[in-house]
């Protein structure tokens, strides 16, 4: 049966076929729908962990056991996760264990742009790199194969343009391998140093019988053309090449980035007057290209920067684009923002109108450091604003503590945040943490996370309590506030400032977009009360505008969230239902 | 038949359904298609865009300037934003309505007055109130299927390739809305 799905949607469906039945995951664009569809097939067990080193070492252990596993993550939760990925080379597997990890070029929904390709070499671990959905089924079928076959984990790289597009694929059945009985192994899986001393050698051997099979694999092609060019490229690049020459230039598409061939790659050289390669980011394949000896052009002609298309690609071989029509008019560009009646926004309003410096995180909340609130003054990764707000106040002692604070979504905090937490604990700071609760994993597409009570099939699960957590990591004052009481928050934000050891305020209230969640009717506009002093507008909410010098709130948007009526001084906004 | 369709508009006006749509409608066509779309960051009411293709064979998934036959926008402003992309002899069908962006709300920028005017000036543009004829169909959030029923015109597809395509893509108890909407647009 022909169907059409996402490049993610190709993976989970691979993931069925090849009868994996343990998927452990940490959300993260663009990687997250290839849990989420998978747990859509009651065959296989899915859960969301709460970080992706936690993720990856459920798959090892599950591996481990006998069955096939997968773990799923974004390109930088591969770093959070490198530490087992790099042993897990040496101890191999037992039951087949795929990782797989999607780049972001061109930061779409990301913080950074790095290329992932280093971490297959680095950790000396086979990585497959489809380009379009029907690659991203077989090659997940595939790399089950040759992670047994090889005794490996195998990383299945995704970018942006091939797990969010959809193209044909071709669906077959379910079949699951017999489960591997469980044999106690120390040679191979307590990786201390006798033992990984004789690994190590195991996975040089390793990569030397996985390049021979890059020499001879399907999962490189050549594709002969009529020119006499050649172009060596993968993933969505080799669409584009594609896309740009037809027939016209050889091609050899790469679908396993590592180990990369040699002999086939002279060949290919050998058979074509000029050789070019085209990849996205760094230039890895080059690098291979050029220390085989080779002259090659690749990185003096694209950039390693952002990602590619058919003009791009077009325009670096001197083929002409198309034309295209312009207006004069400039448009004002359309940042995403937080939604009307996100329980974020009060609690950034009081940390701005305080002018507290406040080390950000990662999630919807990083929003806030868009005008009007400005609140943020950083952003680095998961978990590095309590972290950081340590630092932060060791560095500046009393000056910086008693006006700094650092905020921290629900999901974030699990995922990296109490570690810093218990260092704020351990090592004493008097720093302010504040734990943005909206009781979902909000920037990724509503995921279920350990504080929300459910599990990712929606069934109820153990919940973290956050106050009995923070406490019993030896933070005494945590207090609890609403985000939508403005007076509330600011008071206990003065106060834990203050106060002179460490302290913990949970910003509380679920995410509007959560179906659970009862909206209240929009806020109406006084037009004779409205003084157009603009204090509703220093909240950036998306609802609310100023039109004929008067505040207007859009109903369509509007959740009645009551915050802007608790800042309008001449009780111009009024409750949904009033006037 | 070789096409390239944008579909652009402001997170959350329901963009990726009708994308789901289209894929389905061409892929019983039995043509090569591609959907490319861009989650995450972008559906926090941000500028959307999601690029199909179909031909007998589809390489790229996504389209670059100068390269589609038609742009289906969600919103004024985001058919201005999209204006290069379009082909020479390409059409964009709009939806008349106005989303004023956060910069606008701010102060720090101004929404263009006549933009549409100044569109039509340059392309071919087809500009209806989707907003109006989804509310007419009984309900706001139909704005996707009623500029799908607009776009049915520039295609040589029956009518009802289309209806059956909408039957198999929104949930049962909307079909009859979404077939309402479609036919306002249709036969605007
Ligand atoms: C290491 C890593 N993994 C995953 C992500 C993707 N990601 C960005 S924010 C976020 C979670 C945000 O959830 P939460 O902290 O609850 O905040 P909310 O968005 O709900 O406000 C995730 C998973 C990332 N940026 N880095």
């Amino acid at each position: 049966m022909k169907e059409l799905l996402i490049g993610n949607g190709a993976i989970a469906r691979g993931l069925y076929e090849a009868g994996c039945e343990i998927v452990s995951s940490y959300p993260g664009t663009p990687s997250t729908e290839i849990t989420e569809l998978a747990a859509k097939f009651d065959d296989i067990y899915c859960e969301w962990a709460p970080n992706e080193k936690v993720a990856m070492e459920v798959a090892f252990g599950a591996s481990l056991r006998g069955k096939r596993a997968c773990c799923a993550m974004k390109h930088v939760g591969l770093n959070v996760a490198a530490d087992p990925l790099f042993t897990l080379s040496y101890t191999g597997v037992t039951g087949g264990l795929v990782i797989c990890v999607a780049d972001d070029p061109g930061m779409h929904s990301s913080q950074n742009e790095q290329d992932s390709r280093h971490y297959a070499i680095a950790a000396k671990v086979p990585m497959l790199e489809p380009s379009d959905s029907k690659e991203a089924l077989e090659f997940t079928k595939k790399a089950f194969e040759l992670s047994e076959e090889y005794d490996t984990p195998v990383i299945i790289k995704m970018c942006t343009r091939v797990a969010h597009s959809q193209s044909v694929v071709e669906l077959s059945e379910r079949v699951v391998p017999e489960m591997k009985p469980y044999e106690k192994n120390m040679q191979k899986y307590i990786m201390m140093p006798a033992m990984a001393k004789k690994r190590h050698p195991f996975v040089e051997e390793r990569t030397q019988k996985l390049t021979a099979l890059a020499e001879t694999s399907d999962l490189n092609r050549e594709e002969w053309g009529t020119g006499e060019i050649g172009i060596i490229t993968s993933s969505t690049s080799y669409q584009y090449v594609k896309e740009v020459f037809g027939n016209e230039a050889s091609v050899l598409k790469l679908g396993m980035i590592n180990p990369l061939p040699v002999e086939r790659i002279k060949n290919f050289a050998s058979k074509v007057k000029k050789l070019y390669i085209v990849e996205e980011l760094d230039g890895i394949i080059e690098a291979h290209v050029k220390n085989l000896g080779l002259q090659v052009e690749g990185k003096e002609m694209f950039s390693n920067i952002g990602e590619f298309s058919q003009s791009i690609v077009a325009e670096a071989f001197g083929k002409e684009i198309p034309a295209f029509d312009s207006i004069e008019t400039a448009v004002p560009m359309r940042p995403p923002v937080m939604c009307a009646g996100c329980p974020h926004r009060g609690m950034y309003y009081v940390l701005s109108k305080n002018k507290i410096t406040v080390l950000g995180d990662i999630g919807c909340y990083t929003l806030g450091a868009q005008a009007p609130l400005s609140a943020l003054d950083s952003t680095l990764c998961m978990g590095a604003s309590v972290s950081g707000l340590h630092g932060f106040n060791k560095a500046g002692g009393k000056e910086t503590e008693g006006k700094s604070v650092c905020v921290i979504g629900d999901s974030t905090f699990m995922h990296s945040g109490v570690t810093g937490l218990i260092n704020i604990a351990y090592n004493g700071s008097n720093s302010t943490v504040i734990i943005l609760d909206n009781s979902i994993t909000g920037m990724t597409g509503h995921q279920q996370n350990p504080t929300t009570g459910y599990n990712i099939k929606g069934d109820p699960a153990a919940k973290i309590d956050l106050e009995t957590l923070c406490k019993a990591v030896g933070i005494n004052r945590v207090r609890v506030v609403d985000p939508y009481n403005l007076a509330e928050c600011e008071a206990a934000v003065k106060e834990e400032l203050s106060v002179d050891e460490p302290s913990v305020i949970i910003s509380r209230r679920p995410c509007v977009l959560l179906k659970s969640v009862k909206l209240n009717p929009p806020v109406k506009v006084d037009r004779d009360k409205c003084k157009s002093c603009k204090m509703c507008m220093k909240l950036g909410c998306p609802a609310i505008s100023m039109h004929g010098g008067k505040a207007e709130i859009d109903k369509t948007l509007c959740v009645g969230c009551g915050v802007c009526e608790q800042l309008c001084k001449f009780d111009a906004i009024l409750e949904g239902g009033a006037l | 038949m070789n096409k390239s369709i944008m579909i652009v508009g402001v997170g959350g006006q329901g963009s990726l359904l009708a994308s789901k749509l289209l894929g389905k409608l061409l892929l019983s066509e039995g043509l090569d298609v591609k959907v490319s779309e861009v989650h995450g960051m972008s559906q926090r009411g941000g500028s959307v865009v999601t690029y199909v293709r179909c031909g007998q064979k589809v390489y790229s998934p996504v389209i670059d300037k100068g390269g589609a036959d038609c742009i289906v926008s969600f919103e004024k402003l985001e058919a201005a934003r999209w204006i290069e992309y379009l082909k020479k002899d390409g059409v964009i069908i709009t939806n008349t309505q106005q989303i004023d962006p956060m910069p606008v709300i701010t102060g720090a920028a101004e929404y263009p007055e006549n933009i549409l005017d100044e569109l039509s000036s340059k392309v071919k543009v087809d500009a209806l109130d989707a907003l109006s004829l989804a509310t007419e169909a009984g309900s706001a959030k139909a704005v996707n299927i009623v500029l799908m029923g607009r776009l049915a015109k520039y295609f040589d597809i029956s009518y009802d390739k289309w209806i059956s395509a909408i039957e198999t893509t929104v949930a049962e108890r909307f079909v009859e809305l979404n077939k309402k909407a479609f036919e306002l647009g249709y036969n605007y």
